[in-house]
């Protein structure tokens, strides 16, 4: 299957991954390679078979509508590449 | 005394109790051999004062006339995707250096609840993602394997190649792995050790970095089939955090070892035997059979009709799972972050990740992205989950006929490093008998069989029904006894 450098593009894009032009010819067979090896699957007939959803089966549980955790602000924020006054802080978004 | 390091867990757990050695004897034997193993570059992280403090606690109970806890004086290793508090865990992932978990996972803290201690992170391929340690941002684990008068590297195998490579190189009697699509099996049988992957939800995967959630599992590898028991006990169990974990209670596998297969139906499905398989692959696979029928198994040729449809789900499953689950890398709550000059948020989003995430990761996240993309996803996202469905029939219909399946573990011996790397399709096809079993949830496991001419280890593969870890157990045990593996790496790091 041949994909173009562009759709590279826009799906490196989707992915939030930045790439160059020339990663992008470089990427592009090596993902057309991997997308003809898993187009086989069209082969398959699947009419009337449920995709799966769960390969044990098991059953959602609910617990009660309690607080369990919390009370840890600093311990989640203790990993975060910039913290300021308890917050995650991010580069400006807004003019 | 013999060497400690060349015990296994239950050796170790034994002597200890019987005073045979101190623990504190067996954690300096295992520091010490960490310590002298760097080019192996099994260890991102080293802790020895984890497994001291571990061993100080059972000589001190031992002293105190206590009984000890299931893996009292068992130092081991931890694959790098466990997070473990207090210590860093990076995947093996540029975009996770320096990150430190402020809490444990539940399989590790498990395994320090039964008393065993830490030696260290293993390595591991990036996020898991590799069949062959070549993609950890830390660089490649060697094989403590070499071929005869032959000095290239070879792959320990892949994703859990630190864990493999540590055990057969008796830098730690046993470690945790995890299997997504083979990466516990297929480094075990690349190293001539014992592996095995139990059912979907057996073992927690709270705290485990996520690679595909639907078949991810944690499991233990080891020397021998009791040491993996042993280990397994100690890790599974039912975990509220984690709402795939199955609410039952963990068998005593360790005491219900029984290598008498009489009554038992062994299935072998004729699917596996592939196009171009080497004839020292098919020897060994009959060899296994030969064993089994010595321990009283019956076989029946068995079919899994969907087999070569396994790889093409997996890899539309698995990368698809791992492009959401990798979201979180933002560079935002932890972990690494690229900020551009003059950079927005999503400039600071793609930079990041541009930078963190290595080449194969990228490439997954991509491929995950494409087959999700709006207009695809039935196409390729939902016919891949019916696919899923056709092939854990399979097994379910073929296990109307048999109690387990014997396949080989892997298409090959360990290859060297670099031979694979250039094709990621000719990497991905390492994994072809081992990723039907991880699609369908059922628990398997590698044990060593023979050598190959090169006298590299070669793996058998026993898959088992849905909560039957004790029949696969059971089945490797008699294989295991029959084979009578001693073959080991000759020491040159």
């Amino acid at each position: 299957m041949s994909v173009e450098p562009a759709t590279v593009k826009r799906v490196a894009g989707l992915a939030r991954i930045a790439i160059t032009d020339a990663e992008a010819e470089k990427l592009a067979p090596e993902l057309g390679n991997i997308l003809g090896f898993i187009e086989q699957l069209g082969e398959v007939d699947t009419s009337g078979v449920e995709p799966m959803t769960a390969v044990i089966p098991n059953h959602l549980r609910l617990r009660d509508d309690v607080v369990t955790d919390g009370d840890v602000r600093d311990k989640v924020l203790a990993n975060a590449p910039q913290g300021e006054h308890g917050f995650f802080t991010v580069p400006k978004v807004i003019e | 005394m013999s060497n400690l390091t060349d015990l296994g867990v239950a050796a170790i757990r034994d002597g200890v109790r019987g005073g045979e050695f101190s623990a504190r004897d067996v954690a300096d034997a295992f520091i010490d051999a960490v310590a002298a193993a760097k080019p192996l570059n099994a260890f991102l992280v080293e802790t020895p004062d984890h497994a001291l403090a571990a061993a100080k606690v059972a000589d001190d109970a031992r002293a105190a006339g206590e009984t000890l806890k299931p893996l009292a004086g068992v130092p081991i290793g931890m694959k790098d995707l466990f997070c473990t508090r207090g210590v860093e865990t990076t995947a093996a992932s540029g975009i996770l250096k320096g990150f430190v978990p402020q809490y444990e996972s539940t399989v590790s803290g498990n395994l320090w609840n039964a008393g065993a201690g830490m030696l260290g992170k293993l390595n591991l391929d990036q996020f898991a993602m590799g069949s062959s340690n070549e993609t950890s941002a830390f660089g490649n684990v060697i094989s403590p394997w070499r071929r005869p008068g032959d000095t290239a590297p070879l792959a320990p195998g892949g994703s859990s190649g630190g864990s493999s490579a540590a055990i057969a190189a008796r830098l730690c009697p046993a470690a945790t792995g995890t299997d997504t699509g083979g990466s516990i099996r297929q480094p075990a049988a690349f190293v001539g050790i014992t592996g095995i992957k139990p059912t979907y939800g057996r073992c927690s995967r709270y705290g485990v970095v996520a690679f595909a959630s639907s078949l991810d599992q944690a499991g233990p590898m080891a020397h021998d089939v009791r040491d993996c028991a042993i280990m397994l006990e100690a890790m599974a169990g039912f975990d509220p955090k984690d709402a795939t974990s199955l609410d039952l209670p963990v068998p005593a596998w360790e005491a219900g070892l029984n290598a008498d297969l009489r009554g038992k139906r062994v299935g072998i499905p004729k699917e596996y035997r592939v196009d171009g398989m080497p004839a020292e692959i098919e020897a060994l696979w009959q060899q296994g059979i030969d064993w089994l029928k010595d321990a009283g198994a019956e076989i029946v040729e068995v079919s899994l009709p969907h087999t070569k449809y396994a790889l093409p789900a997996y890899y539309i499953i698995a990368p698809a799972e791992a492009s959401s689950n990798l979201a979180r890398y933002d560079g935002v709550r932890y972990g690494q972050r690229v900020l551009p000059d003059g950079a927005g948020l999503q400039d600071m989003y793609a930079a990041t990740r541009a930078a963190g995430f290595g080449d194969e990761v990228k490439r997954r996240i991509m491929i995950g992205t494409y087959v999700l993309s709006a207009g695809f996803y039935d196409a390729y996202y939902t016919q891949a989950q019916k696919v899923r469905t056709l092939i854990a029939r399979d097994f379910e219909q073929a296990f109307e006929q048999c109690d387990v399946l014997l396949t080989p573990t892997a298409p090959s011996a360990a290859f060297v490093l670099g031979e694979k790397s250039a094709d990621p399709i000719a990497m991905y096809l390492n994994d072809v008998f081992t990723v039907p079993s991880s699609l369908a949830g059922l628990p398997a496991m590698s044990v060593p069989g023979g050598v190959d001419k090169d006298g590299l280890p070669l793996g058998l593969q026993v898959i088992g029904k849905p909560l039957d870890e004790q029949g696969v157990l059971n089945a490797g045990l008699a294989l295991e006894q029959r084979a009578g593996f001693v073959a080991r790496a000759e020491k040159w790091w």
